[in-house]
């Protein structure tokens, strides 16, 4: 990425304020065109064997128990069902402040993802935990309406509390080649997850890439996202086969990455979608750890979009502590 | 673009170590002549764990008549049994073998660290499916011959004289050719890796392959002339050194014996400017840090466009500080032991040499272990094709970072060497690619990728870097004889 010089890398902490294209490269569509078309090129077997590879690492012992607590602490922990209530909200909720009612010491998830309607449900169950509620957004999944109405669907969870929003791209616009109209609805959701006192909504932005199709397309759209103003790039709604899978993880925290050469500022990354065992889980780790590097080890960087991974991570973190395998039902069904 | 120190990671991988109980380690090992274990003649010697310095079992040497006696039942078994066995026959025995080589993969991939140094990663995941892989090949032609184009008549008893850089693999590549078209051979593998061969030649046992077939003689250089140069020995195979690959070529000249000669190489990785820039640098990476550089077709050079060349280093750097440096029988390790004393030194010079006449050198800061050989992968910056480091096979984990213009300055340079094993080029333009392999005198060019092998690909190279094709249909033309052609 020849990418200007450009400010020193800011503290580690996410901001409040995304600046909108702090490289000046939005300025025209052909530009945006220009800037996105001029990105270095992702070869798909070179990328897809360095995720094969990233694989095999063997994490053991006290490398996994790090390993767990962080997944755990990472996890946006989601129902995105039309059969959504409020008491299945509810007692998602109650997992998420304690994973593991049997251990003290078992960090909370990161955050409750639900729809704009249940928002206040979840905020209120929620409390001052420190959990955060995440709220999809945007017409989500398909994104296919007009943009007042997904600028209504973001104010309505933003009013209702959200900490962050889960926008969708308009992957028919990015994939007719009409950049200018993806970023444009961007900065207008970002514009709307700003809050007068302050405290805006952080907003995660879902690339949705089973539909992107290419590697190609991946990195140009993380790079669309933070261009934008994107807090947290998004693999997927998991809504789409294939949702996250490494390769595609790997581009985005390249990109993250690269940003953050090019820019001072830190975008984080949040895979979506058929994480389901610590195996996995831990391999993101890996990929985090050895691509984007150590910083982006922390909620506030990385997030696991999931539901059934949580009690896969906790039947490994008994495991650990106690020697020896328990079964699921050791673990709450939520 | 910011520089961003790389901060220490909280996620420090414990370690991983695979276990040795797999392996069953001798004290000491005789030869392999005639189907059974024999004592040597020669003095025995000690071999190494390089990552430990610690013996691992004393080995047998041959002498003279060691290798008279092993050419002999190599003799007896090509003419009694294996040459006259039809095709379909021989290949049963090989399809034996690599399932075989499958079912005791990890007890392999084991000894083949603890002997060599190289990552159990690399072992595990490279060289072991590779060898089984090569005999399944191999052993799909023994029947096929005829369909081939080179004849269906054996050349009889092949000497081969293998390296330690990719012991079991080597053998691999030289054993199962061999085989499929009805030769028998004697084997000298390296003098600092003989083990995995002997567990081979139990392999072989275990497959109830016919006596004498495969008769395999450890020892030092002294050995593997006396196998080359005996009069029994139809062909001769070497991997190795251009320096003992002149020293063959001197011996067999004027003989009736054939000779293929894998030799030495200093392959140029070539980046443009529209590269894949991720995964060209990881190409690099892999290309020269691969097996710790011990690779004939190591990316060596790096040919990078001047108008990236600053941005693919730093992207360079960044990378080389994720290996990992050590035990390599940790699961986790990128980078093992450098195979021996003698090769350690031999990289400590040329990477001083490189210093010396104004290279940059740069090296991670990772902490290397207090005993056994190790070299941090490093790299030399500003170099130019005078500089000794850009001419001289290192073979080891030593990189040469040199800049280019346009195309045919690229393919000048990459040509500009008196070897011509493989190249790399990496460009998302497919008119590019083919330009260039058209024009680079390379046994191998690979496009966006490097250091990748498969049984059904020739691999050998031009000038210094030898004669002769291994692997594929071509591999099988080394092993039959040209008259019946």
């Amino acid at each position: 990425m020849l990418a200007p010089m450009a400010a020193p890398p800011t503290a580690a902490t996410p901001s409040s304020v995304a600046p909108t294209d702090p490289l000046g490269v939005a300025g025209s569509d052909a530009s945006l065109r220009r800037f996105l078309h001029g990105l270095p090129g992702v070869d798909q077997v070179g990328v897809e064997s360095r995720a094969a590879g990233l694989a095999t690492r063997s994490i053991k012992t006290t490398a996994k128990a790090y390993a767990l607590d962080l997944a755990v602490s990472m996890v946006d922990l989601t129902t995105l069902e039309g059969a959504d209530t409020p008491g299945k909200v509810r007692a998602l909720s109650a997992k998420a402040v304690r994973p593991d009612p049997t251990d003290a010491s078992c960090p909370a998830a990161a955050a409750v993802c639900v729809y704009p309607d249940l928002v206040a449900t979840a905020k209120q169950a929620l409390g001052s935990s420190g959990v955060k509620v995440a709220s999809v957004a945007t017409a989500f999944p398909s994104g296919r309406a007009a943009l007042d109405l997904k600028l209504a669907d973001v104010a309505n969870a933003v009013a209702d509390g959200a900490d962050e929003i889960d926008m969708v791209i308009d992957r028919g616009a990015f994939l007719v080649g009409d950049y200018r109209r993806v970023l444009d609805e961007i900065v207008a959701v970002r514009e709307v997850c700003a809050r007068p006192g302050g405290h805006d909504a952080h907003l995660k932005v879902i690339l949705e890439t089973g539909e992107l199709a290419t590697y190609d397309n991946v990195r140009r759209a993380s790079w669309l996202a933070m261009t934008g103003g994107a807090d947290f790039i998004k693999t997927s709604t998991g809504k789409v086969q294939p949702a996250a899978t490494l390769p595609v993880t790997l581009v985005m925290l390249e990109a993250v990455r690269d940003f953050r050469r090019a820019t001072g500022r830190m975008i984080g990354v949040k895979p979506a979608g058929g994480i389901r065992t610590t195996k996995d889980a831990i391999k993101y780790l890996v990929t985090v750890n050895e691509v984007a590097g150590p910083d982006w080890l922390d909620p506030d960087w990385f997030r696991f979009g999931a539901s059934s991974l949580l009690n896969d991570l906790l039947l490994q973190r008994q495991k650990m502590r106690t020697g020896h395998y328990s079964g699921p039902d050791h673990v709450t069904l939520d | 673009m910011t520089e961003i120190p790389t901060p220490a990671s909280p996620f420090a991988y414990a370690p991983a170590p695979e276990s040795t109980s797999v392996v069953d380690l001798r004290t000491s090992y005789g030869l392999f002549v005639d189907g059974a274990f024999v004592d040597g003649r020669g003095e025995s010697f000690t071999t190494l764990n390089p990552a430990t310095e610690q013996p691992l079992a004393e080995v047998a040497a041959a002498d003279a008549a060691d290798v008279d006696a092993a050419v002999k039942a190599a003799r007896r078994a090509q003419e009694r049994v294996w040459g006259r066995m039809p095709g379909r026959e021989r290949a049963k025995y090989l399809f034996r073998i690599a399932r075989i080589i499958q079912e005791r993969s990890r007890e392999l991939a084991v000894l083949e660290t603890l002997d060599n140094g190289k990552p159990i990663k690399e072992s595990r995941d490279v060289d072991v499916p590779m060898v089984a892989a090569w005999f399944f090949y191999y052993a799909g032609w023994a029947d096929k011959l005829e369909h081939a184009g080179y004849g269906t008549t054996p050349v009889g008893v092949a000497g081969q004289v293998i390296p330690w850089n990719f012991p079991l693999m080597m053998l691999a590549w030289k054993v199962a050719p061999a085989l499929a078209c009805g030769n028998t051979v004697v084997l000298k593998p390296a003098e600092t890796t003989p083990l995995t061969a002997l567990l081979f030649a139990e392999i072989c046992q275990q497959a109830d392959l016919p006596a004498g077939v495969v008769n395999v003689l450890t020892g030092a250089g002294e050995t593997g002339r006396l196998v080359v140069g005996h009069d029994d020995v139809d062909k001769v195979a070497f991997t190795g050194s251009t320096e003992v690959g002149r020293q063959i070529a001197r011996a067999v000249a004027g003989t009736r014996k054939k000779v293929t000669l894998e030799l030495g190489g200093k392959a140029a990785n070539i980046v443009f400017d529209d590269a894949a820039i991720d995964q060209a640098v990881e190409g690099t990476v892999n290309g020269i840090f691969f097996n710790q550089g011990h690779v004939c077709c190591a990316g060596s050079r790096l040919l990078v466009q001047e108008s990236i060349a600053e941005e693919v280093l730093d992207r360079l750097r960044a990378r080389m500080s994720t290996l990992r440096v050590g035990d390599p029988l940790d699961k986790n390790t990128d980078v093992g032991a450098i195979n021996s004393r003698e090769q350690l030194d031999r990289i400590t010079e040329l990477a001083a040499v490189g210093e010396e006449e104004g290279a940059g050198r740069w090296a991670p800061d990772c902490a290397l272990p207090s005993t056994g050989y190790w070299f941090r992968p490093t790299i030399f910056t500003g170099v130019t094709q005078a500089h000794r480091i850009a001419r001289e096979e290192v073979f080891g984990p030593v990189l040469s970072v040199l800049t280019f213009r346009t195309p045919a300055e690229a393919v000048e340079k990459a040509n500009n060497t008196p070897y011509g094993l493989s190249a790399g080029v990496w460009t998302e333009k497919g008119s590019r690619i083919l330009w260039m392999a058209e024009r680079l005198r390379a046994g191998v060019v690979w496009a966006n990728t490097f250091n990748k092998f498969d049984p059904t690909s020739p691999f050998g190279g031009y000038q210094e870097s030898g004669y002769g094709r291994e692997g594929g249909r071509h591999g099988l033309a080394a092993y039959l004889q040209e008259e019946n052609r």
